[in-house]
């Protein structure tokens, strides 16, 4: 394969779509898909060909505002509908060159027009299990690219003056990880993606996998080039079986093209990838406990240093990054490194994908610039909270997170900014919490999932977090006492200082960034015994009658 | 010289275990494919028995006790066979948020049994999810695997009925 060959296949398939009048564009995302989408897609190809019109009918990956879904695009005007069904179909393809069908079409204005497109560019525009699509809109250009033209060390040039970072939640600028690993001797060096995305209540990166997957692939390929690997791994969750399916097909396919395997564009170069599945574990989203899965044993973390920078997958150098940081590479490369150093703030360049969710209205994937501020994701983008309630606070970060109040709205996010009010960029997640939601039964709910995915070999994580979850209770309960509180604040600042791996380390933060913000909701359990969203099931103490 | 490694025999003539062995071949009876092979016994099979973890463990010579606590390690893996049907209620951070608690107690009250159990006619598991991704259909259950989305008790107690009558 070379440029000439990718060119070639674009234009062909630009030249096959152009037959079309129109295009009429299904989101089969998990979210469409559960509400009948796949049905909607074969009534409108049974439609358009008892219709005679010249019109293709499209399967993608996720368009973003689920809520809306069954979500369908018309193109090329750009016409959305929301809550389409299988009945609507022929009403769809009838209207096509007139009047887009009144009761369905939805204006999704104010909600695209605050995002920027990066890793989601292709999301709503191809067919996830054709190469071709992805080939069209400028897929593998960058790898070829960086096959003929770069040497690693500009790759990593280009990485490293694009100022991205880790997208998996930490925020280790990548372009410094993949110089590491190109730097540690071996002559057998892994790349890894890391696509385990435990965080409940975040599915970016299953929609990346699912919607666009030779992006990864791609991303992959060229750090793998970057870094002098040869051998790739997918390490992708069980309860994710249609991202292992495209993930799988788009290999196969990559293979078929000469764009993965032995001497790649007649280089000396080769490259492949293997999937490996998760099996239900949070903590194998930690860099070392994910290697140790790999190698098909118990994911327990290892103390670090040794990196897997430096010593990795069976000891071996290893590049870990995750499915959004790759999923960042291949922009970066075809538009250069100044152009995404231009988004977003001093620190936190490029654009984020976040999972919005929770007690909002327009809930689904959005991809917003570094920077911007949060009551603009949650306001305009999210369309604020529904049924007459009051915002309370926005989780992000996951069980490693932290709760930010409605006081800091205003508040621009980036790594440094969200962790200075004592949450965490994480993965992705964003949940928006109403009235109706308390805030102390919150951090006893992250406390639980952290304390259930404990993988036990560190103590002040394995005892810690129960022993935390068991004053929550308490509290809850309406049985808690100051001293039960002072004792929480104690025990979270020792698991936070002396686990072992980020998961112990982060457990605390949903209850400190509670205490911090929402003291008087712990404080009004404990004193008077009352809930003030009335989620917790406090007993009435019993009066006594004079 | 070392002694060149054969393999045990199947346990049964089950074709289900020639499915199994292609795991481990094409992965070259390598230690690694532990995960994956268990994967492929409990698709295959529904669950992992102790018949199932000793022939795998054995084949890629895995210490039982390694193999044992791989299987226990990750929640993805049964060591009990699965009812008829199983009912999967997500537990995400979304879905939790939208009540999924309510869900979980609506269903145990209903069937009788705590999640991660099955019904003693063998009808129905109840279970519970980390998260299955589908956070924006908060709360969200899986009827046989099916994604329904923004659950209410009624139309999951419903399903339960279904199930139940059949």
């Amino acid at each position: 394969m070379t440029i000439e060959e990718l060119d070639q296949i674009a234009l062909s398939v630009r030249q096959e779509n152009a037959k079309y009048d129109y295009e009429v564009n299904v989101c089969m995302d998990l979210a469409c898909a559960s509400q009948g989408a796949g049905q909607l897609r074969d009534e409108l190809v049974k439609a358009v060909e008892a219709s005679g019109k010249k019109v293709l009918v499209r399967r993608t990956g996720c368009m973003g505002p689920c809520s809306s879904g069954p979500l369908v695009r018309v193109d090329p005007e750009e016409t959305h509908y929301h809550h389409v069904t299988a009945g609507h179909a022929e009403a769809i393809v009838a209207n096509l060159g007139g009047k887009p069908v009144p009761d369905l079409q939805c204006d999704l204005n104010d909600h695209f027009d605050s995002q920027v497109r990066v890793v989601l560019e292709n999301a709503g525009h191809i067919d996830p299990e054709k190469i071709d699509d992805y080939i069209s809109r400028d897929g593998y250009k960058a790898l070829l690219t960086v096959l003929t033209e770069m040497t690693p060390n500009g790759v990593i040039h280009r990485i490293t003056e694009s100022g991205l970072r880790g997208r998996g939640g930490g925020g280790y600028p990548t372009g410094l990880k993949w110089s590491t690993v190109a730097k540690a001797t071996g002559d057998v060096k892994y790349v890894v993606c890391n696509g385990d995305e435990g965080d409940p209540g975040a599915f970016m990166d299953r929609s990346v996998m699912e919607g666009d997957p030779h992006r990864v692939i791609e991303g992959m390929a060229i750090a793998a080039y970057a870094v002098g690997a040869s051998k790739g791994y997918i390490y992708v969750r069980a309860e994710y079986p249609v991202a292992v399916a495209r993930l799988t097909t788009a290999l196969r396919e990559a293979r078929r093209r000469g764009l993965l395997g032995n001497g790649l564009c007649g280089t000396p170069f080769s490259f492949d990838v293997e999937i490996r599945l998760g099996a239900g574990a949070f903590v194998c989203g930690e860099e070392t406990a994910l290697i140790a899965s790999i190698e098909g044993r118990r994911g327990t973390p290892k103390p670090r240093p040794p990196y897997p920078a430096v010593s990795g997958l069976w000891g071996k150098p290893t590049l870990i990054n995750n499915v959004e940081t790759y999923a960042n590479i291949a922009p970066i490369v075809r538009n250069g490194g100044k152009w995404f150093a231009n988004m977003g703030s001093e620190r936190s360049k490029g654009t984020k994908v976040f999972a919005l969710t929770g007690k909002i209205t327009n809930t689904g994937l959005v991809e917003v610039p570094m920077g911007i501020k949060l009551r603009e994701i949650i306001e305009v983008i999210g369309g604020g909270v529904p049924g007459g309630h009051t915002f309370k606070a926005v989780q992000t970060g996951g069980p490693s997170g932290g709760c930010i109040p409605a006081e800091m709205l205003d508040l621009g996010v980036s790594y440094d900014a969200l962790m200075k009010v004592g949450s965490i960029m994480g993965s992705g997640g964003m949940i928006v919490m109403d009235d109706t939601s308390c805030m102390v039964n919150v951090a006893r709910f992250f406390v639980e999932f952290c304390m259930t995915e404990s993988c036990g070999k560190c103590i002040p994580c394995r005892a810690g977090t129960a022993q935390m979850f068991t004053l929550l209770t308490r509290i809850c309960n309406g049985v808690g006492t100051m001293d039960d509180l002072a004792l929480l604040e104690d025990l979270c600042a020792t698991v936070k200082e002396t686990s072992l791996c980020g998961l112990g380390q982060t457990a605390p933060n949903p209850v400190l960034s509670t205490l911090k913000y929402f003291r008087d909701e712990y404080i009004e359990h404990i004193v008077h015994k009352r809930c003030p969203a009335g989620v917790c099931n406090i007993q009435a103490p019993v009066e006594v009658l004079a | 010289m070392p002694v060149p490694f054969t393999p045990p025999p199947l346990p049964s003539d089950d074709k289900r275990w020639k499915i199994v062995n292609g795991t481990m071949r094409k992965n070259g009876f390598a230690r690694y494919a532990l995960i994956e092979t268990l994967h492929t016994v409990q698709s295959s099979f529904g669950y992992l028995d102790d018949d199932s973890i000793r022939f795998v463990a054995n084949s890629l010579r895995v210490p039982l006790s390694q193999a044992y606590g791989v299987v226990t390690f990750y929640h993805y893996f049964s060591l009990k066979p699965p009812g008829k049907h199983t009912l999967t209620i997500c537990s995400g951070t979304a879905c939790y948020i939208k009540g999924s608690d309510k869900l979980v107690a609506a269903a145990e009250k209903r069937l009788g049994i705590a999640p991660g159990q099955t019904t003693g006619d063998g009808k129905i598991s109840l279970m519970t999810a980390r998260c299955v991704g589908a956070c924006s259909r908060a709360p969200v259950m899986l009827a046989d695997g099916e994604v329904a989305g923004e659950m209410s008790g009624e139309h999951m107690l419903e399903q339960l009925e279904r199930w139940a009558v059949e």
